[in-house]
């Protein structure tokens, strides 16, 4: 009994933990786009401000059942998968349902918030909605690819699907499976840049273009959970990179406080460097049209996925 | 927005703090005031430092900003616009055109005074208004709301006739639903 305390506790922490950490990166990236405009921006805590007022807003309007479900639906999505996603490796606090999940289940349930969008989206019968749902699902095809190449070849170089045992892997032989299998790590963080659709894969958002796509028929509360369950999707796949290739955080033999601190500070710092790789690379870049970006992910991309997968089946 | 005790309650505090850092808006170019709203936005104005920034739809929008004259062609698009917003919604008239028809004040074509068509919470005269005077207009707009006196979504809704009867001396041919959720 006092184990499933402990285990609900971890739960509902990690769910704060993961929203505050996705709000607040979105909020420092707003922060360094406008310095990096000349501007003075808005402060770090914007994004708080902005759920905040989406919450309170007084009329919400919904275009029937799935347009009300599509936000509950992405934020049981968001918790679902964030429960799955080791925290720290090994961490007694954190320990969730890390252990009963695989790479496979997981790429299938990171689409699952998609696709309660994409049919939320299409009950709105807005135009843009439709055309920014089948530009997601375009642009989801595109990065896909070298994302689960990348991903079979750490299953077959380590022979597991595990999540927790390709994190422990790094940890027992000290070297990161970005240097284990650079090819796969590259594809990977290349499909990264499709994931977290930042420019020039901002397509499906595209304010300009399509009056924000998806969402254009969401306002109110219903926007503020879906920006709620971006956040949380956003640290979900920040956590799981860095747990695929980049040695993971946290010590396994030792979940005193201090050494918990410890690792979610290593995983904040690690996250957050990677987190600064698709910025970085949307500030020098204008937007690509979507079959110039499915081109972009079936190239180069790709083909380093499947020499990762080559480099996997033939030197390990 | 008040209790009787004439104070807010501490929840709507806290909403209007929200609100009053956060202003998406729609800004509606009508007019030849739009040429401003770039340069309100960029790198010399810089309005996302209040919190203040576009929104591309108008079911995400606090603020609609309506600037210059308003062509009666325009005044159905802008109604159904408003309607759309979902409250708390605040609208603001950008240039004198919009306060009194300004140098179109005899035109066939603009209306004159935008408030007898939807409720205005702030105007900003000029012809047309520089960068400083559009964000003074937000920070009144930001005090309003604070003071929660900014309601004009719900003073809206309650005088949708007299609001109606004056849209349709306008639009003569009204083919719109009697509201535009
Ligand atoms: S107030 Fe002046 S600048 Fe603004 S729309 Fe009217 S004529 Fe143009």
């Amino acid at each position: 009994m006092e184990d499933l305390g402990l285990k609900i506790f971890g739960a509902i922490l990690t769910t704060i933990m993961a929203f505050t950490v996705g709000m607040t990166y979105g909020g420092i990236v707003r922060k360094l786009t406008a310095r990096v405009q000349n501007r003075y921006g808005p402060p770090v805590y914007q994004n708080f401000l902005d759920l905040l007022k989406l919450q309170s807003k007084k009329t919400n309007i919904a275009h029937g059942f799935m347009g009300h479900m599509a936000p509950v639906w992405i934020i049981i999505a968001a918790v679902t998968v964030l429960m799955f996603i080791p925290i720290l490796n090994g961490n007694l606090w954190f320990p969730n349902l890390s252990f009963h999940g695989d790479l496979i289940f997981l790429l299938y349930m990171m689409v699952f918030g998609s696709l309660g969008m994409a049919l939320g989206a299409g009950q709105t019968g807005n135009p843009n909605s439709a055309i920014g749902v089948t530009r997601g699902l375009s642009q989801m095809v595109g990065y896909e690819i070298p994302f689960v190449l990348a991903l079979v070849a750490l299953m077959i170089q380590f022979q597991t699907t595990s999540v927790q045992d390709l994190t422990q892997v790094q940890h027992e032989t000290g070297v990161w499976n970005a240097f284990a299998n650079p090819f796969a790590f590259l594809a990977a963080l290349l499909a990264s840049l499709g994931m977290f659709r930042y420019s020039p894969f901002d397509i499906v958002g595209a304010p300009a273009e399509l009056a924000s796509g998806p969402v254009s028929e969401f306002g109110g509360k219903y926007l503020g959970t879906m920006m709620s369950g971006g956040a949380v999707f956003a640290f979900i796949k920040l956590t799981l990179y860095v747990h695929l290739f980049f040695g993971g955080a946290g010590n396994p033999d030792d979940s005193g406080i201090l050494a918990t601190l410890a690792g979610i500070g290593i995983l904040l710092v690690k996250t957050f460097l990677l987190y600064m790789i698709p910025v970085f690379y949307g500030w020098i870049n204008p937007r690509y049209r979507t079959e110039q970006a499915i081109r972009y992910f079936w190239g180069w991309p790709t083909a380093l996925g499947i020499v990762g997968v080559l480099w996997a089946v033939f030197f390990n | 927005m008040e209790n009787d005790k004439n104070s807010q309650k501490i929840v709507d505090y806290i909403g209007n703090f929200a609100r009053k850092h956060s202003l998406f808006v729609l800004a509606y170019g009508t007019g030849c005031g739009a040429i401003e709203i770039p340069a309100t936005m960029t790198s010399r104005y810089d309005a996302e430092r209040f919190g203040i920034r576009g929104a591309a739809t108008p079911r995400q929008a606090d603020v609609l900003l309506i600037t210059g004259y308003l062509s009666t062609k325009t005044l159905k698009r802008v109604i159904r616009v408003y309607e759309q917003m979902q409250e708390p919604k605040y609208v603001i008239g950008f240039g004198s055109c919009t306060v009194n028809g300004g140098m179109y004040y005899d035109s066939y074509n603009t209306i004159n005074g935008l408030d007898q068509y939807i409720p205005v919470d702030v105007y900003i005269n000029g012809c047309m208004p520089r960068p400083e005077a559009v964000i003074s207009g937000f920070v009144k707009l930001q005090e309003l709301i604070m003071a929660g006196k900014a309601n004009n979504g719900e003073k809206y809704r309650e005088n949708l006739e007299h609001y109606r009867s004056n849209q349709k001396k306008i639009i003569k041919n009204w083919k719109m639903p009697d509201y535009n959720w």
